[in-house]
């Protein structure tokens, strides 16, 4: 599932992201609620999510659930360091695991961080991901790969991504 | 936190393609067999009680804008503090404690890429902690919701 940077979105479907950043509406007309905030209709809010839908540009449209609330309190993100040439084979067995909720490429930052591929577990108990872990090393020949594990131990913040232009107008500090 | 056979039946049917049409609630309602208050009920009290973040979009990262992991090592006794300064700033949408030497992860969202470093720099003069930034190079695998 790689990024699509040619598909791109635009002014538009920014507004329509940013008046559906905080959620839609639970009332009987959402989409109609939603143009109001993006000024425009009902119908064109559909067919722009819908097409950012076909286009990947939205991964899923539904309930976005806290899932900590749910008893998902052992989140573990394991990182690898993988040769760059190897990078794409090895994600690929990594996300055949059902229990991987999320696998990225990030860059490296030498010699402080030297991982470059990133998989996220949410699980109920630590014991239980760790175990996750172990399979994932060998089933998906990682064994021999640099890695660290890195248990959230608390959560400060959480919400989705933010389109509003609000975000970018913060006070500079003058200095 | 238990959910209801009901709750768990939404939960889990409408994590992805919730329905685009006029009245997404009373489509979900039919296929419940409930009526559309009864949906209405539902996810609100699901919302109240912290099962439910919001109904949306998660959107692929960097569709608009600029965003990056951040790393930072903070002394223990200083994490509160600046775990919340961090907070504060608008662009950060997650921020969590880690078990590591860097040991505060957060993302930061601005847009473009010359903001997203000034917010890095104003976060670094009020913390007096380097953030180390983790721009994403590729995604795999992007968070396709829970099975409850």
């Amino acid at each position: 599932m790689n990024m699509k940077p040619d598909i791109m979105v635009d002014e538009r479907d920014v507004e329509l992201l940013a008046a559906i950043e905080d959620g839609l509406p639970v009332c009987a007309y959402p989409y109609a609620e939603i143009g109001k905030l993006a000024s425009m209709s009902e119908d064109e809010v559909i067919s722009r999510l819908e097409r950012m839908q076909d286009t990947g540009i939205i991964r899923r449209f539904g309930l976005v659930l806290q899932h900590h609330s749910l008893g998902y309190k052992a989140n573990a993100m394991v990182v690898w360091n993988i040769p760059d040439d190897l990078v794409d084979e090895v994600a690929l067995r990594i996300i055949s695991h059902d229990f991987i909720t999320l696998c990225y490429c990030r860059t490296r930052h030498a010699p402080v961080w030297p991982y470059n591929l990133y998989c996220m577990i949410h699980g109920c108990e630590r014991r239980k991901v760790e175990q996750q872990i172990e399979m994932l090393k060998h089933n998906a020949g990682l064994a021999e790969f640099d890695s660290d594990t890195l248990f959230s131990v608390r959560r400060f913040k959480q919400r989705g991504a933010r389109f509003s232009q609000t975000e970018t107008q913060n006070p500079i500090v003058a200095t | 936190m238990q959910l209801t056979a009901l709750e768990k039946k939404l939960v889990n049917q409408w994590q992805k393609g919730f329905p685009l049409a006029r009245r997404p609630y009373a489509q979900i309602a039919e296929s419940l067999q409930i009526s559309e208050d009864e949906v209405f009920t539902t996810i609100k009290d699901l919302t109240d009680r912290g099962v439910l973040s919001r109904i949306g979009a998660v959107v692929r990262p960097n569709t608009a804008g600029a965003s990056s992991l951040v790393a930072m090592q903070v002394p223990d006794k200083r994490l509160d503090e600046v775990a919340q300064i961090i907070s504060e700033e608008p662009g950060v949408n997650h921020n969590y404690q880690r078990e590591n030497k860097l040991n505060l992860w957060f993302v930061v969202t601005a847009s473009d890429t010359r903001q997203l470093d000034q917010t890095l720099a104003r976060i670094k003069d009020n913390t007096g902690c380097t953030p180390i930034k983790l721009p994403l190079k590729k995604a795999f695998h992007i968070d396709l919701g829970f099975s409850i």
